[in-house]
Formats: C-alpha cells, sequence, structure tokens
C-alpha cells in the first residue's frame, strides 16, 4: 500500500456530523463580460470567408437594379421616338425599343434569381458556422461553467440569438444594398438634374441620419431586453418541461403559469417596445422627408419662376426625390433587424469570448504507450477551492499505483466526487498537479486524456438515439459486436435485447422506457466500450438492485483487471472488489490501507462496514 | 444517434391549405381585429397619399408655374406640406395600432402554449422531443406575429391597390389592360403551385430547427456524459449534420422562392414590353391618345410593386401557415379527461373530504409531535388511526377506510408496439390504511410505472385504482394530486427558493411543518446556504448534489403530512450513515400515512409493513420482509443477490 496521506487515528465516536459540501455561486446573465469590440470582430470573421460571393452578390443586384429602372427611361424614349419614327413608317426604333425592354424584364428577374440564390447561400452557410461555433464552443466550455450558466440560456443562444441573426440576414442585407443602391442612384440623377437643388436634397440626409442614430441608440436597449427576456422565457420553458413529471404531481401547474406569465409579459412589452420604436423612426423619418420635398418644390419653384430652371427638370426632379425617401420603410426594416441580430451578436460573442477554465494544452504531451496495466495516477500538493476561494481539497499528495482499484468512501461532502472530478479533468486543481504515468493531465489533448481516463457519473442521463448508440458514445467507432459485448459484460444485455426493438430501440420512442437502474447499467456499458486505462465511478450503482450491483461487482473482477480504478461509492458492497480503500472527511484522507486491514482495524471504517453489514438483509 | 427526432406526429400531418390554416389564428387575431382594421384602412390610405402627391405636383406644375403665379402657388404647396404630414402620420399610425396588441397576442399565444403543454399526460411528453416544443413557443410564436404585423396587411393592402390598378386600367384601355393582365392567370396557377412545395419545405425546416434545439439541450443537459468521455467532437459532428440538413432545407426553400420571384418579376414586365409595343403601335395609327398611354403605362408600372410583393408575402403566408399548424399540433391533443370533472357528482362528493383532510394534517400533524415520544413499531404503526380519519367523517364510506387499492390494474405505454405485452399484466395489491407497503422487483420490472399510476401521471390501460374507495378518475386531477405526494426517482429541483420547493407539496404548509419536513429529510445542510432556506436552488440558483436534492424532493414529499404518500427509492444518493438517520426520521411521517415505497435494498424495505413483489407484469408476493424471505426465492434473490448469500441473509436479525 502506498501511503502519502496521513492517516489520522479514528475518532472513537465514530462519523462527526458531516459538514455538507457547498456549491460555488450560481452566474448571473451578467456574469458573462462582452469585450469590447468582440460583436464586431466576430461579424467580420463571419463575413470574410463569403467576401468573393457577397461581392458577387452586389454586382448582380447592382446590374438588375439598372435593368429594372430602365423601363421608364424605354418609355420614354419609346414616347419620344418610336412613336414618331412609326408615324413615318419607320417600325425599327419601335422594334428596337420594345425589344430592349423585353430584355430588361428578362434580365433583371434572371439577376433577382441569381442574387437570391448566392444570398441565401452565404446566409446559410454563415448561419451553419456561428451555429457549429456556439454548439463547439459551448461543448468545450468546462464544467464549472456549466453549473453556474443556465442550460436554458445556452440553449437561447443556439436558437432564438441565431433566429434574430437568420432574419437579418435573409432579408436585412438585401434590403440594406437596395437601399443603397437606389440611394445612390437617385442621388447622382438628381445632382445631374440640377445641382443646386441637388444639393439642398441630399442635405436632407443629415437630420435623416440624426433620426436613424437616435433611433439606434434608443432601441439597443429595448433590443438588449429583448434577448435578455428571450432567455428567461427559454430558461423557464426548459425547466418546466424537463420537469413535467414534478410540475403535475406537485400541481405546479398554475403557479408555473403565473411565473411563465412574468416572462411572457416581460418580452411582449420589450418587443411592443422595440416596434413603438420603429414606429417613431418611421414617422419621423417620413415627416422629415415629406417636409424636405415640400421645401425643394418651393424652392424650385421660385428658381422656375425665375427661369433658371426648367419646368420639365422640376417636374423630374421632384419625382425622383420622392423616390429618394422611397426606402425609408424597409431603412426601418432592416434598422429593426439590425438591432435586434446586434443584440443577439453581442451575447453570442460574449458567450464565444469565454475561455473554458479547463484549457486544452498549447502543446500537447503523449502518454507513455500503455503496458496493459493500467496507469499509475499521482496527486501531487494538490489543492482544489472555489473560485469564492471556499476551500474544499487541502493540499495533498496520493500515489495510486497502475492497476489498483480503490475506493473512496466518507459522509456526503467529503470531497470525494472532488477528487474524482479533478483527476477526471473536469476541473484543474487549485496549486500543485495530478499527473497520469507522469504527464501533468493539463498536458494532455482531450482525445489522448480521455483515452487515459473515464468517468462514469451516478447522472443517468440517456440522448436521444438507440440504446446502441448511448452506449456507442464510449467508443464511437465501436461495431455491434462491441457494443452488445460491453453490454453482456456489464449483465446488460438480457434487458436490451428484450426491449421493443432491442439495441436499436430509440430511447425516446415506443416504449423504450428505461428505468433509472437500467440507464446506469447503459452508462457502465459506454464505459468498458471506451476502454480506458483509468476509470473512475462516482457513486455509478446507486439506482441499481441488489442483483444488479452485484452483476456488476461481478464483472468488475474482470473488467478492472489491467485498469486503475478509482470508485466512489456510499455502498460499501463495492468496498469487496476494491484492493484499496480511502476514508475521506472534511477533505481530507483520514484512513487509507486495505479493506480488510480498516475492517479489522478501529477507525471510521470499521465503524461504517458494521453499519452497512447490518442494514444487509 | 437518432438522425431525426421528429416524432411520427409531426410526420404524417396532413398538408392544410394555407388559408385554412392561417384562419385557425382568428380566435387570437380576433381580439386585435380593430387594430388590424385600423392598420390595414391606415396602410391603404397611406398608400392613396403616396399616389396622390404627383397629381398635386403635376397641378402645381401645370397651374401656377406654367402661369408663373407665386399666389397660387401656396396653397397647392400648403396642400402637399399636408398630404405629406398625414402620409407620415398614417405611416406611423399602421404601426403604432400593432404594436402592443400584436406583442400581446404573441403573448397569450404562448401562454396558451404553455398552459398546455404542463397539463398534457407525461406520455406526450414522452414522444415529444423538448427542442420542438420550445421551437414552437419561440420561433413559431415569432412567425406567426410578424405575419400578422406585416405580410398580412400588405397582402390586403395590395390586393386592394392592384384591384383599383386594374380597373383604372381597363378604364384608360381594355385592349392593353387585357394585354398587361395576361399574365394573372400563369401567376395564380404557379402561385398555388408554389405554396404546395414551400409548405412542405417551410414545415421541414420549422422541425428540424426543432430538432437542432433538441440537440442542443440534451448536450448541454448531458455535458457531463460528454465531458467524460470526451466526446463533445462527436456530438458536434451530429450536430453538424443537423444543421447541414436545415441548410440544405433553407437552400431549398431559397430556390423555390428564387423560381417564384423570377416569375413574379419577369412575367408583368413581359406582358408590359407587349403592352408597350401595342400601345405604341395604336399611338402611331391614331387609335389611341399619347396621353392615355403614357398614363396607362404609369399606372402599370405603379402596381410593380404590389405585385412583385407577392413573392415573399406569399413565403411569410406559407410560413406562417406551417407554423399555424404546428402550433395546433399541440393546442389539438386531447386532455385525458376527467371523469370527475365531467360529471358534477363526484365533485361535489369530493368537497366534503376536502375539509376532513384539513382536519386531518392537524390532527396528524399533533401525532407527529406525539410520535416523538414513542418508538415507532411496526405493530403500533398497523394501529395508527392516522387516515382512518378523511372518509369517515366524510360521511359517505361507512367501514373503515380502505387504503389503496389496485384491482386488475394494467397498463402498456400508448406508444407501445403493438405485438410487445402488457408491462403491467394484471396488479391487484391492497395497501391498508396507515400501512406502509414496501414494492420490490428487477430492474425494469416497472415500478416506477406502478407508482406513476397513482398520482395519474400515466393512465391505467385498464382495472382500477382507489383510493379509501374512491376510484381515482373520479377525482379532479388537482385533488388526487393534493391527496398524494410524491418523491421521484430522479429528484428534480426548480429554480426557486429551497422553501418554494419544499413548499411545493402543500402551498399552506406553516414554517413549523417546513422545518419539520427538512428535518425528516435531514435537510440540516440548508440552514447552511448564504441564505438558508431563502436560497435560490435548481437551474438558476446553486446547484445542489445529488444526495442534497434527494432529501429536498424527499422533504417536499413528506411536507404537510399527506394522506397517501409513494416514495420512489427515496434514498438511493445518501451514504449510509444519512440514510440511516434519514430513515429513523422517515419512520415517524410513514406512521401516519399510507405509503408506496419503491425499494432496492433491504434497509429501505425495512421502512415497510409489509412487502410487494413485483414480477412479469403482476404482484407475485405479497407478505413481511421475513416471510417473503423465507417463502420467496424470487424476493430472496432480489435482496440479497447471489444464492450463496441467502443462507445468511435470512438468518440475519
Amino acid at each position: 500500500m502506498t501511503t502519502t496521506a496521513e492517516p489520522t487515528k479514528a475518532d472513537p465516536t465514530g462519523p462527526a456530523e458531516p459538514e455538507e459540501e457547498l456549491p460555488p455561486p450560481p452566474a448571473d446573465e451578467e456574469d458573462i463580460p462582452v469585450p469590447p469590440g468582440a460583436p464586431r470582430a466576430l461579424l467580420r470573421s463571419l463575413l470574410g470567408p463569403h467576401r468573393a460571393r457577397i461581392a458577387v452578390a452586389m454586382v448582380v443586384i447592382l446590374v438588375q437594379q439598372a435593368a429594372l429602372q430602365s423601363g421608364p427611361l424605354l418609355v420614354a424614349v419609346a414616347m419620344d421616338r418610336a412613336i414618331p419614327a412609326l408615324r413615318e413608317h419607320d417600325s425599327g426604333p419601335l422594334i428596337a425599343v420594345v425589344a430592349a425592354y423585353l430584355f430588361c424584364a428578362l434580365l433583371s428577374p434572371v439577376l433577382q434569381w441569381l442574387f437570391i440564390k448566392i444570398s441565401a447561400r452565404v446566409n446559410q452557410d454563415i448561419l451553419l458556422e456561428l451555429r457549429g461555433r456556439i454548439f463547439r464552443h459551448a461543448q468545450r466550455l468546462s464544467l464549472d461553467f456549466h453549473e453556474r450558466y443556465t442550460s436554458g440560456r445556452i440553449i437561447s443562444r443556439a436558437t432564438s440569438d441565431i433566429d434574430a441573426l437568420r432574419e437579418l440576414l435573409s432579408e436585412g442585407l438585401q434590403e440594406l444594398l437596395t437601399v443603397f443602391l437606389s440611394v445612390c442612384y437617385i442621388s447622382v440623377l438628381l445632382l445631374v438634374l440640377d445641382w443646386r437643388l441637388g444639393l439642398v436634397s441630399l442635405v436632407s440626409g443629415v437630420p435623416l441620419a440624426l433620426i436613424a442614430r437616435s433611433f439606434r441608440r434608443r432601441s439597443r436597449r429595448v433590443y438588449r431586453r429583448s434577448r435578455t427576456s428571450a432567455a428567461s422565457l427559454i430558461v423557464r420553458f426548459t425547466e418546466t418541461m424537463n420537469g413535467i413529471r414534478p410540475v403535475q404531481a406537485f400541481r405546479r401547474e398554475q403557479a408555473n403559469d403565473a411565473a411563465f406569465a412574468v416572462v411572457n409579459r416581460q418580452s411582449a412589452t420589450a418587443t411592443a417596445d422595440g416596434l413603438l420604436e420603429i414606429a417613431r423612426y418611421v414617422g419621423l423619418s417620413r415627416t422629415t422627408a415629406n417636409l424636405w420635398v415640400t421645401g425643394v418644390v418651393l424652392f424650385g419653384s421660385y428658381l422656375v419662376v425665375d427661369d433658371s430652371l426648367e419646368l420639365g427638370a422640376l417636374t423630374a426632379f421632384v419625382l425622383y426625390l420622392r423616390r429618394l425617401y422611397d426606402p425609408i420603410d424597409q431603412l426601418a426594416m432592416f434598422l429593426n433587424s439590425y438591432q435586434s441580430a446586434a443584440a443577439a451578436l453581442e451575447k453570442i460573442a460574449g458567450l464565444l469570448a469565454h475561455e473554458p477554465t479547463v484549457a486544452e494544452p498549447a502543446e500537447p504531451a503523449a502518454l507513455p504507450e500503455p503496458a496493459g496495466t493500467g496507469r499509475e495516477v499521482s496527486f501531487e500538493q494538490t489543492r482544489f477551492a472555489y473560485r469564492t476561494g471556499k476551500e474544499v481539497l487541502p493540499p495533498f499528495d496520493l500515489l495510486i499505483p497502475a492497476g489498483q482499484t480503490v475506493a473512496v468512501v466518507g459522509a456526503t461532502g467529503a470531497g470525494k466526487s472532488t477528487v474524482a472530478k479533478l483527476l477526471a479533468r473536469f476541473y484543474d486543481p487549485t496549486d500543485g498537479r495530478i499527473r497520469l504515468d507522469g504527464v501533468d493531465l493539463r498536458e494532455l489533448a482531450t482525445p489522448e486524456l480521455r483515452r487515459g481516463v473515464v468517468m462514469v457519473t451516478q447522472e443517468s442521463f440517456l440522448f436521444s438515439g438507440t440504446v446502441a448508440e448511448n452506449i456507442a458514445i464510449g467508443r464511437p467507432g465501436a461495431t455491434r459486436e462491441e457494443v452488445e459485448q460491453a453490454a453482456r459484460d456489464i449483465g446488460a444485455y438480457e434487458f436490451i435485447a428484450a426491449l421493443p426493438d432491442g439495441f436499436d430501440t430509440d430511447v425516446r420512442k415506443r416504449g423504450g422506457r428505461i428505468s433509472a437502474g437500467q440507464r446506469q447499467l447503459v452508462a457502465f456499458a459506454r464505459a468498458l466500450l471506451a476502454d480506458p486505462a483509468v476509470l473512475i465511478l462516482d457513486e455509478a450503482t446507486s439506482s441499481l438492485d441488489v442483483p444488479g450491483e452485484q452483476a456488476v461487482q461481478r464483472a468488475m473482477r474482470t473488467v478492472l483487471a489491467g485498469r486503475t480504478a478509482v470508485i466512489i461509492a456510499h455502498r460499501l458492497s463495492t468496498v469487496e472488489i476494491a484492493d484499496r480503500v480511502l476514508v475521506m472527511d472534511q477533505g481530507r484522507i483520514v484512513e487509507d490501507g486495505s479493506p480488510q486491514e480498516l475492517i479489522d482495524g478501529s477507525g471510521r471504517f470499521a465503524t461504517l462496514h458494521r453499519a452497512w453489514r447490518d442494514s444487509l438483509v | 444517434m437518432a438522425e431525426n427526432i421528429q416524432n411520427d406526429d409531426t410526420a404524417t400531418v396532413r398538408p392544410h391549405s394555407t388559408v385554412r390554416s392561417l384562419l385557425r389564428l382568428w380566435p387570437y387575431a380576433r381580439a386585435v381585429r380593430g387594430r388590424l382594421a385600423v392598420s390595414v384602412t391606415a396602410a391603404t390610405l397611406g398608400m392613396l397619399s403616396t399616389l396622390a402627391v404627383p397629381v398635386i405636383l403635376g397641378r402645381i406644375v401645370d397651374g401656377p408655374l406654367a402661369e408663373h403665379d407665386l399666389a397660387a402657388l401656396w396653397p397647392l404647396v400648403g396642400l402637399l406640406l399636408l398630404v405629406g404630414l398625414v402620409e407620415a402620420g398614417l405611416f406611423f399610425t399602421r404601426r403604432v395600432v400593432l404594436a402592443r396588441p400584436l406583442a400581446g397576442l404573441e403573448t397569450a399565444m404562448r401562454g396558451d402554449l404553455f398552459a398546455k403543454l404542463q397539463r398534457l399526460p407525461v406520455s406526450f411528453h414522452d414522444r415529444w422531443g423538448s427542442g420542438q416544443l420550445l421551437s414552437r413557443a419561440t420561433a413559431d410564436m415569432y412567425t406567426m406575429r410578424l405575419f400578422l404585423a406585416f405580410p398580412l396587411v400588405f397582402l390586403i393592402v395590395n390586393s386592394v391597390m392592384f384591384l383599383a390598378g386594374a380597373v383604372v386600367m381597363f378604364s384608360q384601355d381594355w385592349r392593353l389592360a387585357l394585354i398587361a393582365l395576361l399574365p394573372v392567370v400563369p401567376l395564380f396557377v404557379l402561385t398555388r403551385r408554389f405554396e404546395a412545395g414551400y409548405s412542405g419545405s417551410s414545415r421541414l425546416a420549422q422541425d428540424q430547427n426543432g430538432d437542432l434545439a433538441t440537440v442542443v439541450e440534451e448536450s448541454v443537459l448531458g455535458i457531463r456524459i460528454l465531458k467524460a468521455f470526451g466526446r463533445h467532437r462527436s456530438m458536434a459532428e451530429r450536430f453538424r449534420a443537423q444543421s447541414q440538413e436545415l441548410r440544405r432545407t433553407e437552400l431549398r426553400k431559397a430556390h423555390l422562392l428564387a423560381n417564384l420571384w423570377a416569375v413574379i418579376v419577369g412575367l408583368p414586365e413581359l406582358a408590359l414590353g407587349g403592352a408597350l409595343a401595342v400601345g405604341a403601335y395604336l399611338v402611331a395609327h391614331d387609335e389611341l391618345s399619347a396621353g392615355t398611354l403614357v398614363a396607362f403605362l404609369s399606372t402599370a408600372l405603379a402596381l410593380r410593386w404590389p405585385v412583385e410583393s407577392l413573392g415573399w408575402l406569399l413565403a411569410y403566408a406559407n410560413e406562417a401557415a406551417t407554423a399555424t399548424d404546428r402550433f395546433f399540433e399541440v393546442l389539438d391533443e386531447p386532455d385525458t379527461q376527467d371523469r370527475g370533472t365531467a360529471t358534477g357528482g363526484p365533485v361535489r362528493r369530493i368537497l366534503p373530504d376536502q375539509t376532513a383532510a384539513l382536519g386531518c394534517v392537524h390532527r396528524k400533524a399533533e401525532e407527529g409531535v406525539h410520535a416523538e415520544h414513542r418508538r415507532p413499531t411496526t405493530t403500533q404503526r398497523g394501529a395508527c388511526p392516522g387516515v382512518a380519519g378523511p372518509a369517515g367523517s366524510a360521511g359517505q364510506a361507512p367501514a373503515a377506510p380502505d387504503g389503496i387499492r389496485f384491482t386488475g390494474v394494467r397498463f402498456r405505454y400508448p406508444d407501445a408496439p403493438e405485438d410487445s405485452p402488457d408491462l403491467l399484466t394484471d396488479i391487484d395489491l391492497h395497501i391498508r390504511s396507515g400501512e406502509t407497503m414496501a414494492l420490490v422487483g428487477a430492474t425494469g420490472s416497472g415500478k416506477t410505472t406502478l407508482t406513476a399510476l397513482l398520482p395519474r401521471l400515466y393512465e391505467a390501460t385498464a382495472g382500477a385504482i382507489t383510493l379509501d374507495g374512491r376510484d381515482i378518475r373520479d377525482l379532479p386531477r388537482e385533488r388526487l394530486r393534493e391527496l398524494v405526494a410524491v418523491a421521484f426517482e430522479e429528484p428534480t429541483l426548480f429554480s426557486a427558493t429551497v422553501r418554494e420547493n419544499v413548499l411545493m407539496g402543500a402551498p399552506g404548509a406553516s414554517a413549523e411543518q417546513l422545518r419539520s419536513a427538512l428535518a425528516t429529510a435531514q435537510a440540516g445542510f440548508v440552514d447552511k446556504l448564504p441564505e438558508g432556506a431563502d436560497t435560490e436552488v435548481g437551474e438558476q440558483g446553486l446547484s445542489l448534489s445529488g444526495g442534497q436534492r434527494q432529501r429536498l424532493a424527499l422533504a417536499r414529499a413528506v411536507v404537510g403530512d399527506p394522506a397517501f404518500l409513494v416514495l420512489d427509492d427515496p434514498l438511493s444518493a445518501l451514504d449510509v450513515h444519512t440514510e440511516a438517520l434519514v430513515e429513523r426520521a422517515l419512520r415517524e411521517v410513514l406512521g401516519t400515512t399510507t405509503a408506496l415505497v419503491v425499494a432496492h435494498r433491504p434497509s429501505t424495505v425495512l421502512l415497510a409493513d409489509r412487502v410487494a413483489v413485483l414480477a412479469d407484469g403482476r404482484i407475485t408476493a405479497v407478505g413481511t420482509h421475513q416471510e417473503l424471505l423465507r417463502d420467496c426465492p424470487h424476493y430472496r434473490e432480489l435482496m440479497s443477490g447471489e444464492a450463496a448469500l441467502v443462507s445468511e441473509g435470512s438468518t440475519a436479525p
């Protein structure tokens, strides 16, 4: 036995009142700071790879607009040239004009078609990329983050925030482009028609820009509120649906209705406030635009009366001026989706900028070749404390030789699970290190680490899909035979085979309900399939019945051969297969020895073991 | 993993016509119909004032300017200003009147969806991916609201504009009008066809969106497993594959829309080219005045927007229609009927019980205190009159209260394959009033399912379950669940304070009862939480350990001394020491209630007076622990496992 921890002599009065481990405080919505410029940088990195296609799309829409706008011009030519020519029995000009018209009539839809196709591809590629980034990043973030950050909020980042962006991409960008182009066209036309009137008209851009800016500023807050309330809606919703059994059993329906109504109303208020901001923006800009038109007409009229402007020129000018302001509504829609998307992007950028505390190594080290006897684990002056500073594990040393099976026992909150989580690298130690065959865990890349260490938790979550797929999470490339063998080894084969579709039973469908005990067996099979050098079992048999647990114990005797294992258990039955037992209390290892040594002694373990024996039949 | 979590119901849904689907929104839209009418009117008037501006400009040019009469200019400029302001006002009005009502409509629909989902049977939730429900409550809701706010208004306004334009064109020249309007027929046919194709894709995209949400949700909820196996890459692969499917569907939608749009933009333009040629010919041959041709072509060009906009308005309408279908798929799910609420009789019969039960709570509370002083033993428990009160004092059951009785109960999951046997084939079990019955059976034998029948989380397929002689189907569900408290195998805490989480079991319970429930569950750690019982826990609060959650769930079940208690392996996550303490405290609680306890271990079984063994879908043996150890080999095996241990186990004290 390798005993590096100082075993304290047992307390003769039996185990002390357990000092319960308290979890770290939860995160607030604002806990994730958004680095300045992050949303913009994110947007750039998303658009960047599609620069070429965006440029093509812009050219296409440019030509398309030209084709579309040429209609009135061709009508004018027909009136001025073709009809007089036709009266002279010269049908040439008319044919030419009509041909040109038909050409534009064909060109414009073809280009429109092309534009929709290109921009849809760009949009979908961007969304695909962003969805993937959010997903991968959320997966990469450390467990301590997930324990603090509500799952519903991550879900809302990947769903409703993405929806906001999709909105902007699918309509907003096209709108912005057409608005921009038509404003450019018409501004040039106006200046060409009459530069004085043109300048006066273009000055209207100043108040219009000011109004747009005020709208953006005012709506930014509203849309942030809107994103936050959308997230809290999702949080409430998912929580209720995931806990539908207790909700119904404890008659929470009405209380939940009321609680949901609160967030629902908040969301409605934010939505309506946003819509009102747009209404205000549209009203103000329209008023400004129409005032300007009136002013220009008045100014132009004086110019005409002064004979410094052609009457026809003024008519044309004013008609075009009206069209300068036509896109105000479109611009409003664009600004609307833009603001909403900007708020969403901000949230997403915040999530993406959050670095995992358990980071991948920059230069991963490799483990030595496996010897087939498991790997040696050493804790060296390892200490763990929460971010709040509360110490969970004071510094300790522990050497587990390769191939040893160690049982860790102790009261709830003694720190057993924390030791397991450190070894599985769910957390990194605050001080000190943990080595696997001499290599610091922090230097191992995830795939290498997970070939080395795998942990089975008491959690028995099943992913949707078949039972076989759930087991194959242990080793995605495994064949069906290997999956079934793993199930057989752990004693799960019979119940799986008895399911409606056997291993192909969808766990969410068609009567594929699987009890908590069965889930734990699936989790075991998964771990066996992964075939790790070090296996950690954290309360992995709590829901099994006695025969199930014994079957697992039996299986373990063969399965654990050639592996290092750390088994955390409340039930001392597990201890029987262990080579060594550690008793923990308040973060310290207080007893360390072979099961027999400890049982024969007079320490806590002996007391515990007696109590446990008594609790058996 | 599953390629598509979309459930069978959504896949086989019959395609509705867009209009029929959208009409289903009427009950909700009714509330805002006045506002919608105002908005449509404002939009129409706004369009008209937009059209009026060129007319006024023409007047200005033809009148004052042509005659260099500045005095006459002012009234017309004033009119121009007025029309401009009115136009701006109308644009403002169109949006303002709908802002709050539509947000309210969205809220109402979402609230209804949420309320409905909460009340649908658990079997419904088993079938549906949670992301599918979530996407219905968020993305679909947004689509429907957006449709009412904009596309609906413009479908109406633009149709009016189009009809008005058509009338004007016919009045100008019927021949040219015929040519210009010729594309209406093929456009009509094409949009019908588009609708059929687009609806399918739009529906598919919405379903795929829901599936994506499910994957995201699972990946977050199962993060520990993914981390433990370092499988985030394969999960990301799966997510990627699904988002690529969604991308394909979205591109298919874009393709359809591009086709439609090309036709919608192209055909009218071609017709206009024709009209231009014919018109020019007619003018040249003096069959038409040049002015009329110009006016005609201006009108035709003005109709460009109403026609072109048809493309995306239809796309929106289709998406809103499929979103509506998805919404009503949930709302149309049949509720399981309460016999108790359907007929008036049983409800009335419950009322006296309610007061009786209240009285019972007091009495039981006293008894609980009293129990502190006596050693609860099995013999005393049998004689405990704890629940003898309610039915007796109600005066409708003269005999002693009957406890819980399962008679010929069968159960199969509603979605189980036809050829599979029933999970529970014939359950006959009587738990006497005041008795604690342990339920023992092999993993997967249906113990949890059996307990879920009692609060009617699932409905028995056949047979009857009675509580003190009353069929549970005759009790309003609310009342039934008040009588039956459950501690689930997987303890779920909600985002609320510890106090709220525990008092869910008995909203009216006193601080004293809370304290005693926490004490029973050995949840002393609550006092050490930052804010004691007022600390927020659950998803949005502190994440407690499995053992801590289990103890709070236990406290929730026992608070307020429920008449009937169901505990599903309530001590699995506790260490031996805590388990012993909980057991000691729990004995007192169990002495005053009728309880069914699912047990995996001897220590839990010892809480019970008698034990029922569940095997092959029926209760194969009932007896005390000792009797069963002696007489029932299956039970011996369940309790002590290996045959080698049996003899040793059976002689144990």
